[in-house]
Formats: structure tokens, C-alpha cells, sequence
């Protein structure tokens, strides 16, 4: 049977190109691979192998032509011994060959579908006897941890001094002692190396746990995060998992300056295929990270330094599990809605007790996760406050209040009586002088300030 | 004459390449094949070599999008390590994965289904020529990340150390990503925790257009493992047989509880680093001189017709056989649906 050849596409975006040599003649028997022809491409001159074999039996394409479009015959192929008719193709583009533009979805009217709306699970019914306990932000990432680690023999911790020094923050107090050195692993210092293998391991079906001394460092290894975590399951169709936690200190802590003071809660918020969490209490610290470790899919876990030796009340419950996804309301009110998250919450909580006081009654929502975003129990308060503040540590551009602010302004436009507000750290590197520390970040003022503003309150 | 092509033919990097190919495959040292062997290997081969071809033409057709990288040339590497591994043992490479694939039993209709784009590819279209994966062949990728497939074969190798079985992980890169920072500190761990991971190190002497002379401070990429305590050796990868025989000894190795090793495998590619590339950073000659004195296929080829395990009509029947399942697989390719619309949110996330 014989054979077109077409004039073949070399790049991703040629369209049509010059048949600038043909390094064959009519009569020329060739062979898979053998150079047939050079084409100028708008880039380059590209070589054309040959992919068929036989006899090369008409050119259909004189060299030096200019202009020919992708998919014309420019010569036919002949089986040995085999005849070629005269009327062969005239060098027109094949229509039937269907390039992609005849098939491919970009030029059909095929409506965009839309992104499905995220449910996170209730919050877990407490029975009335359930007892709390007073504990640290640091016992309660321990203790969730220890129990998941108890409850299933693929979880494991990995990272800088986690093992035998218990942890930079002493958070894996206690672990190395009960799980040993197969599970509770002290890494080198090789951010991009050890998530690589960490990820590695997950998508061959462990549960790892990764901590980062702090967020800051693992701008070594957000390559592994993003590109062979959060994607992998998207670029497999389904097929290749990745349960794996990333955690560790985010934002600023004290003193430490810029290259350590860094809140990452927007860089990771903005990634599909990962979840992220920055939890406040010790309570959520620990459902939320029983929930990472036990949930299939890559979860960022945004802890805080300043927050780990702060203590809250926590369910003495060891199937105290958090649904990801759902923010909490730590304080009715319905004059203004207040949003934020991680430590953020401390100065949000202050400025509601002193707003209280001067009749202005806040609502304050802990949002706990950044992705999914809970935005349903947001546009709900808003609508029955007509207000909104967003406040956060970390830097106001593309932050997660301007996605907040912008998603109330779209969905909740009719509602507002004030313009949505943000209240964020200082757009500038954490400097280290005390003073000038303290006018980078947020405070409970500045929060009070907003929500007086939007409730046009002196 | 541009600066780039004086270039080009002042290292003549094909020279260098053909020494170290003929000192480190003094190939009268490198076991024979039998028969069965040698048919294998041919037909394996083959079938990649087709497989690639096929997708050649199909991206100048238009049927294959974005960046395409053949494996042409490199034949051996792939096959001769299949043969030296089990069922169990784990795959990892980077973009130029086809003929990764097709070694590891994926079938060429799903794979090139994946090159058009099309919902029945192995990622139901959304992963492409450099992004491939099969849970059921122990292939983790198709990574298109340069560098990346190293830390995360030696996580694999991590997750068969920690459960305890005797897998071993082939963690493939280029000699391009040799120079990566991550692949050092993956070395570094994988000899501290003793990982059964095969570093395989497919040195086709460029990286797109910077040939190794031009990238790297030491070019036998063999010993980059020595600071770490990592023993390796160059292999002629064009060699289907000396492939195997090096991947045995490393293998065995990684399965005894050896910890890693490093194979740096002696190749080339004959096409351009993707399809869009017209390689004027090397010569003619090079790259011919590669395909006439080289060829992993015609080696073999030649052994079988000269000793008599096959003749010209066994091999046209193998031939035949080839090229009838890479037809099929493209006339599959250019006409299985494309994925649906509501695809697009799909596969984001798990559900938990
Ligand atoms: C981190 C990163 N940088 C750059 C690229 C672009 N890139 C893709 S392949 C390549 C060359 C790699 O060469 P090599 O490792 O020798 O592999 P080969 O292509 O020869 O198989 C480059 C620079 C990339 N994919 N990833
Ligand atoms: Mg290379």
C-alpha cells in the first residue's frame, strides 16, 4: 500500500514552513530514520526522517517551495515492487488526516464546567461527659501524632532534629522513646532532598510526616510540594495518590528578622491539589492534624511558634477528629464579621472583647482551614452583618483576605454596608529592631480601628 | 560558520563517546545471550524504537501537543534493566519516559492514547508525553521536573526498606540532571539509610543543547556517588547485554541490603532533546557515526543472524509483528474520544 508523507509539524506552535531540501530522489529506496528532507520552520531548519519504508515513488512538493501547511503529502511512499498511480495527491492538506484543530476540545463550544462546590463534614458531636484537658498547642500536635502513629504502623515523622533532640520546638517530644528510629527519623539538612524522598514514599503507598523546622526553609523544597505532591494525582487521572502531611512553624516568631519570619499561608492556599491548614487552638491542632495525617491527600500544616506553648481546653477523646474545610464561629455577633486564623486570632479575639465594650458586638470566625476555604460560613455572617474584616500576619498582596474580600464583594455584594477591609502585616521584610518589629505586624488596635471604620463607628 | 556550530565541531563529543563506549564495554568481557534472550531484547527494542517513531510522525501530524521526547538510540538501557529486575520492583524516571513504559509491560495503546491527549491514555489525557504513571507496572513517572525522579525513587526504595520486603527501585535521570542539587542530598541519604535504589544515570552526552563537556566539572558521572560512599560503574548502554549483566550485579546488590548503586549508562539519542529541537549543536557525523557503529538493534540483530538463532525471515515476522501493534496503537490513539468536560475538576483531590 502506499504511503503519504505530510508535511510534518516541528514545533508546538508551526503552522506551515519551507521545503527547503529533499536529501532523496524519486526511485530512492529508504529506510525508518533515514533523513528524507530539511524544512525550515519559523525557528529553525529541522530534518524529516522517514517513518515507513520502501521506495520513495513521487515527490509531490518541488524543494524551495515556501509556505506549505502542516499536513500536505509532500511525497508517497511505495511497498517494494509495488506501482504508483498517476493520480496521486496533489498537495493539498489532507482534511482527512484530522489534525488536532478538526478534533481537539479548545475550538469546541464545549462550555466550561464548573468547579463543584466544596461540603466539609460537621464538626463531631462531643457526648455531654466527654472531659477536656488544659494542654499546649505543642502537646496537642504531639499527642496527635503519637495516636495516629499508634492506630496505623505506615505513619511515620521525618525531618531535622525530630528524633533524638525531640524536636527544634519540642514538638516530637517523646516520640523517638515510643515509635523508635524506624519511624521517628532525624533527616540531614537537605529540605529538597528529604521531601523529595518523603513524597517518594507516599506515592508508594506510606503515610510520612514531614516537619520543617520552620515554613521558611521549605522554600528548598516547595518544588516536591507542588510539582510532585499536590499535581501527581491530577497528572496520574486519578490513579497515583499522595497521603502525605507537611508541617511545621509558619510566620513570624520573634525577633528572628525576615529569612524567618515569613507567613506562607497564601503560597500554599493558591495550590489546587493540596490542603492547608493553620489551626489557632490546641483543640484544632490536634483534630486537624489527626485529620491531615489520616486524610489521601498532600496537606500543608501551618503551625506557629509563638502559639506552641499556648494552652486551651482539649476533648480527652482519641477519635477527636476536625473536618477539613469547615471554619468555626469562636464568637457570635452581629455587627461585624471578623476573620482570621493561626495567631492571628489572638489579636482578632482582643479586639472583640474591647469592641464589646463599646457596644460594637463582632462575630469572629476562626477559618482553621485555608483551602478549601470555608467561605459558605463567611458570606452566612456577613449577610447577617453586613460588615466584613479580614486580619492576618502575613503580607496584604494576593493575600488570603484579598480572596476573602473579593469573594464576599462577588457573592455577597448586596449585603455589605461598608467595603470589605483587610487588616495584614506590614508590606515590608520583617526587620529585626523591636520597635520596628512590632509596627510590621498586625495588633488588637488596628483590628478594633477596622472594625469601628465599617461599622462608621468613631 | 555561527559560534555554535564551530563549536559544535571543535568538541566532537562523538569521539570521547566511542572510547568510553569501547573501554567500558570491552564487550568480549559481557556475557552472551541465548537465544530467547537475544529474540527478547530485539523485539523489545524494536518495539520502542517503532513505538517512537510512530510518535514522531503523529506530532507532525498535529495528533501530539507540547513537548515530545523520544527515546530513539537508548533502547537498551530500558530493556537490558527490565530484564535484570522482578515483579514488585519499582520505576522512576523523568520526561523521557515511552520506552520506560513500554519495557515495563504498559500497553502502547494507553500510552500513545496519553500522547494524543485522549481519555483511555493512561492519565485519561491529563498528564501528556512527560507525565505517565501505572500503579499496576510499578511505573511512578514520567516526571517533568529535571532532577525530581531522584529523591523520590529513593523514597520508593525508602517505603520497600520500611516495610521490609525486597523490592528494589530504579530511580532513571539524565546526565543533565546529574548536576542537580537534589539529587546529591538524595544520594547522601540513601547511602546513610542503606535504601535499595538503583541510581540509573542515561548519559546521552547532552542536555538539550549543553553537551556534558559543557555542564559538568567531572564528566564520568559514575563517581559522583563517591563522596557519599557510593560505589558505580560506566556501562555501555548501547549494549542490550552488558546493560543487563551491570543491572544484575547492581540489583542483587540493592536486594541483599547493599544500599544504592550507581549505573552510569553510556548512550545517545539520535533525535533532537524533544521534537522541536534541530540539534545543530552536534554533527552529522556524530550522531551517524552512533547509528552505523552502535545501534543497540542492529547489535543484536547482527548476533542473531551470525550465530544462527534466527534468520532474515524470523526477524521480518518479528518486524511485522512490531509494527502492527504500534499501527494499531496510533489508529487507537488518533481516534479514542478526548476526555470529557467535567474531567476538568476531577482527580484534584481524593475523597477522604
Ligand atoms: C528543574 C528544571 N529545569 C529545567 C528544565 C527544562 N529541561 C527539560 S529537559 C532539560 C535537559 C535535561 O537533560 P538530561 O538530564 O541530560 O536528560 P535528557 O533530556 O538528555 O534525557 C531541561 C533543561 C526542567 N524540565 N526542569
Ligand atoms: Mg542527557
Amino acid at each position: 500500500m502506499a504511503t503519504e508523507i505530510l508535511m510534518p509539524a516541528l514545533s508546538p506552535t508551526m503552522e506551515e514552513g519551507k521545503l527547503a531540501k529533499w536529501l532523496v530522489k524519486e526511485g530512492d529506496n529508504v529506510q525508518s530514520g533515514d533523513v528524507i528532507a530539511e524544512i525550515e520552520t519559523d525557528k529553525a531548519t529541522m530534518e524529516v526522517e522517514a517513518v515507513d519504508e520502501g521506495t520513495l515513488a513521487k515527490i509531490l512538493i518541488e524543494e524551495g517551495t515556501e509556505g506549505v501547511k502542516v499536513n500536505t503529502p509532500i511525497a508517497v511512499i511505495a511497498e517494494e515492487g509495488e506501482e504508483v498511480s498517476a493520480e496521486a495527491p496533489s498537495g493539498a492538506p489532507v482534511e482527512a488526516a484530522a489534525p488536532p484543530s478538526a478534533t481537539a476540545p479548545v475550538s469546541s463550544p464545549e462550555p466550561a464546567p464548573a468547579a463543584p462546590a466544596v461540603m466539609a463534614a460537621a464538626e463531631p458531636e462531643l457526648s455531654p461527659n466527654t472531659e477536656s484537658a488544659s494542654m499546649t498547642v505543642r502537646e496537642a500536635l504531639r499527642d496527635a501524632m503519637a495516636e495516629e502513629m499508634r492506630r496505623d504502623g505506615d505513619v511515620f515523622l521525618m525531618g531535622e532534629e525530630v528524633a533524638q533532640y525531640q524536636g527544634a520546638y519540642k514538638v516530637s517530644q517523646g516520640l523517638l522513646d515510643e515509635f523508635g528510629e524506624r519511624r521517628v527519623i532525624d533527616t540531614p539538612i537537605t529540605e529538597h532532598g528529604f521531601c523529595g524522598i518523603g513524597v517518594g514514599a507516599a506515592l508508594g503507598g506510606l503515610k510520612p510526616i514531614v516537619e520543617f523546622m520552620t515554613w521558611n526553609f521549605a522554600m528548598q523544597a516547595i518544588d516536591h510540594i507542588i510539582n510532585s505532591a499536590a499535581k501527581t494525582l491530577y497528572m496520574s487521572g486519578g490513579q497515583m495518590g499522595c497521603p502525605i502531611v507537611f508541617r511545621g512553624a509558619n510566620g513570624a516568631a520573634a525577633r528572628v528578622a525576615a529569612q524567618h519570619s515569613q507567613c506562607y499561608s497564601a503560597w500554599y492556599a493558591h495550590v489546587p491539589g493540596l490542603k492547608v491548614i493553620a489551626p489557632y487552638t490546641a483543640s484544632d491542632a490536634k483534630g486537624l492534624l489527626k485529620a491531615a495525617i489520616r486524610d489521601p491527600n498532600p496537606v500543608v500544616f501551618l503551625e506557629n511558634e509563638i502559639l506552641y506553648g499556648q494552652s486551651f481546653d482539649v476533648p480527652k477523646d482519641d477519635d477527636w477528629v476536625l473536618p477539613i474545610g469547615k471554619a468555626k464561629v469562636a464568637r457570635e455577633g452581629s455587627d461585624v464579621t471578623l476573620v482570621s486564623f493561626s495567631r492571628g486570632m489572638a489579636y482578632t479575639l482582643e479586639a472583640a472583647e474591647v469592641l464589646a465594650g463599646e457596644g460594637i458586638e463582632a462575630e469572629v470566625i476562626d477559618l482553621r482551614s485555608l483551602r478549601p476555604l470555608d467561605m459558605p460560613t463567611i458570606i452566612e455572617s456577613v449577610k447577617k452583618t453586613n460588615r466584613i474584616v479580614t486580619v492576618e500576619e502575613a503580607w496584604p498582596v494576593c493575600s488570603i483576605g484579598s480572596e476573602i474580600c473579593a469573594s464576599v464583594a462577588r457573592d455577597a455584594f448586596d449585603f455589605l454596608d461598608a467595603p470589605p477591609t483587610q487588616v495584614t502585616g506590614a508590606d515590608v521584610p520583617m526587620p529585626y529592631a523591636a520597635n520596628l518589629e512590632a509596627l510590621a505586624l498586625p495588633t488588637a488596635g488596628q483590628v478594633a480601628d477596622a472594625a469601628r471604620a465599617v461599622c462608621y463607628a468613631k | 560558520m555561527t559560534v555554535s556550530e564551530e563549536h559544535a565541531a571543535k568538541t566532537q563529543v562523538g569521539e570521547d563517546i566511542m572510547s568510553i563506549v569501547e573501554t567500558a564495554g570491552s564487550n568480549s568481557s559481557v556475557p552472551d545471550f541465548n537465544a530467547e534472550q537475544e529474540r527478547h531484547a530485539y523485539r523489545e527494542m524494536l518495539l520502542i524504537r517503532r513505538f517512537e517513531e510512530k510518535a514522531g510522525q503523529l506530532y507532525g501530524m498535529g495528533f501530539i501537543g507540547g513537548f515530545c521526547h523520544l527515546y530513539i538510540g537508548q533502547e537498551a538501557v530500558v530493556t537490558g534493566m527490565q530484564m535484570a529486575i522482578k515483579k514488585g520492583d519499582q520505576l522512576i524516571t523523568t520526561y523521557r519516559d515511552h520506552g520506560h513504559m513500554l519495557s515495563a509491560g504498559m500497553d502502547p495503546k494507553g500510552v500513545m492514547a496519553e500522547l494524543t491527549g485522549r481519555a483511555s491514555g493512561y492519565s485519561h489525557g491529563k498528564g501528556g508525553s512527560m507525565h505517565m504513571f501505572s500503579v499496576e507496572a510499578n511505573f511512578y513517572g514520567g516526571h517533568g521536573i529535571v532532577g525530581a525522579s531522584t529523591p523520590l525513587g529513593s523514597g520508593l526504595a525508602f517505603a520497600n526498606k520500611y516495610r521490609g520486603n525486597d523490592n528494589v527501585c530504579l530511580s532513571y535521570f539524565g546526565d543533565g540532571s546529574a548536576n542537580q542539587g537534589q539529587v546529591y542530598e538524595a544520594f547522601n541519604m540513601a547511602k546513610l539509610w542503606s535504601l535499595p535504589v538503583i541510581y540509573i544515570i542515561e548519559n546521552n552526552k547532552y542536555a538539550m543543547g549543553t553537551s556534558i563537556d559543557r555542564s559538568s566539572s567531572t564528566t564520568d558521572l559514575s563517581q559522583r556517588g563517591v563522596s557519599f560512599d557510593i560505589p558505580g560503574e560506566q556501562v555501555d548502554g548501547m549494549d542490550v547485554r552488558a546493560v543487563k549483566a551491570a543491572g544484575d550485579k547492581a540489583v542483587a546488590r540493592a536486594r541483599e541490603g547493599k544500599g544504592p548503586y550507581i549505573l552510569e549508562m553510556l548512550t545517545y539519542r539520535y533525535r533532537g532533546h524533544s521534537m522541536s529541537d534541530p540539534a545543530k549543536y552536534r554533527t552529522k557525523e556524530e550522531v551517524q557515526k552512533m547509528r552505523s557503529e552502535h545501534d543497540p538493534i542492529e547489535q543484536v540483530r547482527a548476533r542473531l543472524l551470525d550465530k544462527g538463532l534466527a534468520d532474515e525471515d524470523e526477524l521480518k515476522l518479528i518486524d511485522k509483528e512490531v509494527r502492527a501493534i504500534v499501527s494499531e496503537a496510533a489508529e487507537y490513539a488518533q481516534n479514542a474520544p478526548e476526555p470529557e468536560a467535567s474531567e476538568l475538576y476531577t482527580d484534584i483531590l481524593k475523597e477522604s
